[in-house]
């Protein structure tokens, strides 16, 4: 792996300061971080379809909540589950219907692509909304956190929130990591060239469907990994993770943070909850905190204005293959 | 002659009601230059893109004999397959990765020849022998002392080189080059039509050129283009000496055509 140094510190920093805080935060923002992990992950696997292979999605949340609905599905009514079948479960369930909708909505580009993933997220919304499967408007509960045992041990207990809480900060990690380590593989590098060029990397041979394909399996998989955890999380899950909300919100997260850097991604998943939690709280900005949202708006649109590559470029990286000793993204 | 590892059969492309390309008839034999000129708007460039699969033919067929002499269609197939069967080729407009550096737009050329296409945990930058390559390429093109530098900083004449280095790494067999010496100076184009001659005993390679000097300087055979269709084909000195030629075309340049 060839991260930068400039980056590397400071991330390693950053997860360590993550690590301890268990020991030393309260749970609410416990909690909070939580969430922020799981909507980094987030947005670090639709960053693999927008900022890398050029694929602008609208309907990644249809893999989020998949994943959710079926931990919720599969779950006992009281009883926890076993982590070691839910979790691969909602994993494969999202890779098979990114394998479905992707033969489709691959077959188009630009705009068109954008209306397809809104409209196959749409549907899937609406079957959770409007049929018995996944309990209509009012969604599932999950009453028990997964259990991750060997034979009767527990290996460890998540209803514990840091336990929790290191569990996502591991996973997150883990998906960085693997994220990075695919990107600077061959198929990475494929990727960024069918973002850069398709056509000529047709004219070069590469089927570049097929590697279409795999990149929309794979970031839709990721996608329920997160969802997995968010449910986990919040205990239930409704038709709204599944809905054009959660799509553009984690479409923000990734243009906020700098399409085409995994770490940009996370960071702007950070950025865009630990603002939403700052401009809403009312005992910073009283009355003004019920107009969060206004505020929120000013904030993305500056940083569009100004930084086009969104967060990342505060940080005075270097552009795209600026060596070819260096990573894909740095 | 040999047999014709790649022979187009009454090629036609309908644009609604415009007829680009008009029942093209035309071989291309390893160890040939065979050349296809004609005004602007004669369907030169839609001719190769029916055979590099850019474009797919209305009707006609596509034969090609690929390297296990097996015979293939390909009128209808896909570019990237086309590709792969040993068809490559440079575009008309400069067709390249222009954030990559120069040897990155080489090394992802090298790799699409290798079956480690999904091997995923692996640095792409640890396959030496896809170095190597690259590194050889971007020499030949005289392009290493711009290695680092990104493809959309070199000039107009280094980039159509890399280009045909580009191309070159991806080993064809046939190469459909469309105006390679469009724009370039008259040191480039030396350059270029020497490295025609050079990869012409080992490839089968079908030029479109404006530059008659170029072409009849590396040709060994000539399709004339007109309004999508073809008004003579054979050896240059036919061509120079048809009637029918220097009517439809050269006999244009006094009208103010520049060929």
């Amino acid at each position: 792996m060839r991260t930068k140094r400039a980056v590397l510190l400071p991330l390693v920093l950053l997860t360590l300061l993550l690590a301890v805080f268990p020991l030393v935060g309260e749970t609410f923002y416990i909690q909070l971080l939580t969430k922020v992990m799981i909507m980094a992950i987030f947005a670090m696997s639709l960053d693999l379809l927008v900022g890398y292979t050029g694929l602008v999605s609208l309907g990644h949340a249809a893999f989020y909540g998949l994943a959710g609905y079926v931990l919720a599905r599969v779950a006992p009514q009281y009883e926890p589950a076993s982590l070691w079948t839910t979790l691969p479960l909602a994993m494969a369930a999202c890779a098979a219907f990114a394998l479905l909708t992707g033969l489709l909505v691959l077959r188009t580009s630009g705009v068109y692509f954008i209306m397809v993933t809104l409209a196959f997220a749409q549907m899937l919304f609406f079957v959770f909304h409007d049929t018995p499967i996944g309990g209509g408007s009012d969604g599932i509960y999950i009453y028990a956190k997964p259990l991750v045992k060997i034979g009767e041990t527990t290996l460890l207990d998540l209803e514990d929130r840091s336990v929790f809480f290191w569990f996502v900060l591991g996973l997150m990690a883990v998906v960085y990591l693997f994220l990075r380590r695919v990107l600077d593989s061959n198929f990475g590098r494929a990727l960024v060239g069918i973002k850069t060029n398709e056509h000529r990397l047709q004219a070069l041979g590469f089927p570049t469907f097929r590697y279409k394909l795999a990149s929309y399996m794979l970031s839709g998989t990721l996608a329920g990994l997160a969802g997995y955890l968010a449910a986990a999380q919040f205990g239930f899950v409704n038709p709204e993770i599944l809905g054009w909300h959660t799509s553009g919100g984690v479409l923000m997260m990734v243009i906020l943070g700098g399409m085409g850097s995994v770490h940009g991604a996370a960071l702007g998943a950070f950025a865009f909850i630990l603002l939403q939690e700052v401009l809403s709280n009312q005992s910073w900005f009283g009355a003004v905190a019920k107009h969060w949202q206004l505020a929120m708006g000013l904030f993305i649109i500056g940083v569009a204005l100004l930084l086009p590559r969104g967060l990342m470029g505060l940080m005075g990286v270097a552009g795209y293959f600026t060596g070819k000793a260096k990573s894909v993204d740095e | 002659m040999s047999e014709a590892i790649l022979r187009a059969e009454s090629l036609t492309k309908r644009f609604g009601g415009l007829t680009a390309v008009s029942e093209v008839t035309l071989e291309l034999h390893v160890g040939q230059v065979h050349a296809v000129i004609g005004p602007n708007g004669a369907g030169k460039s839609t001719l190769t893109n029916l055979l590099s699969g850019d474009l797919p033919p209305s009707a006609g067929v596509i034969h090609y004999l690929d390297e296990a002499q097996v015979r293939h269609n390909l009128a209808g197939m896909k570019s990237d397959r086309i590709a792969r069967l040993g068809i490559g080729r440079s575009y008309q407009k400069t067709n390249i990765f222009l954030p990559f550096t120069a040897f990155e737009n080489c090394r992802l050329a090298a790799q699409s020849r290798l079956p480690r296409a999904w091997r995923i945990f692996r640095g792409a930058d640890r396959y030496a022998d896809v170095n190597a390559i690259a590194e050889r390429s971007l020499q030949a093109a005289g392009l290493s002392e711009r290695s680092e530098m990104p493809a959309a900083a070199l000039s107009h004449g280094e980039q159509r080189q890399l280009e045909i280095a580009m191309c070159l790494e991806t080993q064809p067999r046939v190469l459909l080059l469309d105006e390679p010496l469009a724009g370039m100076g008259p040191q480039e184009s030396q350059r270029i039509i020497e490295l025609i001659r050079q990869l012409t005993p080992a490839h089968a390679i079908m030029l479109i050129e404006h530059d008659m000097d170029a072409v009849f300087a590396v040709a060994h055979c000539l399709t004339v283009m007109v309004n999508g269709e073809v008004i003579e084909s054979g050896a240059p000195a036919e061509i120079r000496a048809s009637l029918k030629v220097q009517q439809a075309y050269l006999g244009d340049a006094h009208g103010g055509f520049n060929g």
